[in-house]
């Protein structure tokens, strides 16, 4: 601990170089970088998950509004339209050909059309939809409960996470995103076909996304190709869990 | 005049008078909170600038009549607060950062953490400071309570809240007269209910309205979002209450510089405050 033992004076005046030489809004900046303080910092998300799994209800549903409730345009946000001929030409079909996979660990590995999707017990739920950035939008969203399909495949007990996995490419990579057992069993996590009793636009994920209502935007997983249930997330992206939680450290938690 | 047959009394430099003001709890709850909210106005801000517009309600998004709106346009930045509209070019909507290039986020990376732009990064420092607040804060409420801070300090008498004795109070503060000896180490009753109302009042209702932005938060307990009469309600009400905080702060610093800047920070230091002598105040 040589600065400790650094006559004070001179500690001061190297102290005051390092201002003298770095701008403070940088030295501010620079705190902001440093691995350790980054580690610190991302406790709060660890108490942020743990306080709300362990002093809320873990089946607590989302508010469900009314009609009368409804925000007069649902803002998408994030792809509006994924790029590439294979999305197009399913788009161009009115994706009728569109199947979503449900592999991983499961008794019976899924492949499910769009009718098997309809032909589920269905759920619809008005509810509000809280992006990140702080708006929020309220629509009405129909679709089968993820419960219902890991029911069907056979969910086995050593799935820790289910896994979104999703046709939009953003930059370098597929969208992807992930969720607890907890939320994957949630009445109202559902993979959603409407919007607002219409068939679902692809701004807001055609032809199928994720609800996950008790958590921020960027979890509810938009052109949903695939389902797969892990014990871990490691090898997944970068292993944080979603897209941008590999990217720019959004919390894989999103109930705050 | 005939000269006193007694000498005078030498004039001897009278010690000040000390007296222990604020007690340790009181002291470390003070600068903690000082640099916690300092972090958590700056990293709310960049939280801000990800959608610089305010609702009332439960739903809001760009599509949506915003009550405030910081905006920008092909030169200047401005301000919307409903129908008033006001140029900010250089301050808020349109900037030029450290480097010399315009951005068009609404607060400045001066007045932001991290100073360029990054909702993750704002969103680790707020949600961490969070906790510091609200833990400290529990703690603080509980201290004020049993260890008489409350009783003794802070309850405001009787005769404190008659309008004449706070009237009187309004205009001893608004001519800068500042009670001197044993008075100026209590609280008068503006101290007393500013303090009663940043404490149990304005920074209560920062937490609540901060959990009820919360999807979680409010699946469990949606009766705290109705009484903030929805989401972006208390969106906003999250963001007034924040500036009211910065009001009292500016409030609070002329304070100290105007009743001796030294005296009252080393009182909040070392818990000693000296006395300011009586007397010598013009009729």
């Amino acid at each position: 601990m040589s600065e400790i033992l650094m006559p004070r004076r001179q500690w001061i005046a190297r102290a005051g170089g390092l201002v003298a030489t770095l701008p403070l809004l940088s030295a501010c900046d620079a705190i902001n970088e440093a691995p350790a303080v980054r580690k610190i910092l991302s406790m709060g998300e660890e108490m942020n998950r743990a306080s709300q799994r362990t002093l809320m209800d873990r089946d607590a549903l989302a508010r469900e509004f009314t009609r009368v409730d409804l925000s007069p345009y649902f803002r998408p946000n994030g792809t509006r339209l994924p790029a590439g001929a294979a999305y197009a030409a399913h788009a161009a079909a009115g994706f009728t050909d569109w199947r979503i996979k449900v592999t991983g660990l499961v008794a019976r590995p899924l492949s499910l059309s769009m009718a098997d999707i309809r032909a589920m017990s269905q759920r619809t739920q008005i509810t509000r939809h809280d992006c990140v950035e702080g708006w929020s939008a309220i629509g009405q969203w129909t679709g089968v409960p993820l419960g219902h399909i890991l029911a069907a495949a056979g969910v086995r007990d050593s799935a820790r996470y289910i896994v979104f996995r999703c046709a939009d490419r953003l930059g370098d990579a597929l969208y992807y995103e992930s969720c607890d057992m907890i939320d994957a069993r949630h009445p109202q996590t559902i993979i959603a076909w409407a919007l607002n009793d219409a068939v679902l636009p692809i701004a807001n994920g055609a032809p199928l996304r994720l609800r996950i209502e008790r958590q921020l935007g960027y979890k509810h997983a938009k052109y949903v190709e695939g389902i797969e249930a892990v014990a871990s997330l490691e090898g997944i992206g970068a292993g944080k869990g979603g897209y941008w939680e590999d990217r720019i450290d959004y919390e894989w938690y999103a109930g705050i | 005049m005939a000269e006193a047959e007694t000498p005078a009394a030498p004039l001897q430099p009278v010690a000040p008078v000390r007296v222990y003001r604020h007690r340790l709890p009181a002291r470390i709850w003070h600068w903690v909170n000082a640099v916690t909210l300092l972090i958590l106005l700056m990293s709310g801000l960049m939280i801000f600038n990800a959608h610089p517009r305010l609702y009332w309600g439960e739903y809001g998004a760009n599509f949506d009549r915003a009550w405030l709106a910081i905006g920008s346009t092909a030169e200047t930045g401005h301000l919307r607060v409903g129908e008033w509209k006001i140029d900010t070019t250089g301050v808020l909507g349109r900037w030029t950062n450290s480097e010399g290039v315009e951005k068009t986020w609404a607060f400045p990376g001066w007045a932001t953490i991290p100073t360029s732009y990054s909702l993750a990064d704002g969103r680790r420092w707020h949600l961490f400071f969070a906790w510091v607040l609200a833990i400290g804060l529990t703690l603080y409420m509980l201290w004020t309570v049993v260890a008489g801070h409350l009783r003794k300090d802070l309850h405001v008498r009787r005769a404190e809240w008659s309008p004449h004795h706070i009237w009187h109070d309004i205009k001893d503060h608004a001519r800068l007269r500042f009670p001197k000896g044993a008075a100026a180490a209590r609280y008068n009753v503006l101290q007393k209910l500013s303090y009663i109302g940043i404490i149990f009042v304005l920074l209560p209702l920062m937490i609540a309205t901060g959990l009820t932005m919360s999807p979680g938060f409010n699946a469990a307990a949606p009766w705290l979002l109705d009484l903030f009469g929805g989401r972006q309600s208390a969106r906003s009400i999250h963001f007034i209450a924040a500036w009211m905080l910065v009001a009292f702060f500016l409030v609070h610093i002329v304070m100290v510089l105007l009743a001796g800047p030294v005296n009252e920070i080393r009182s909040m230091v070392t818990g000693w405050f000296r006395l300011p002598p009586e007397g010598k105040e013009s009729a």
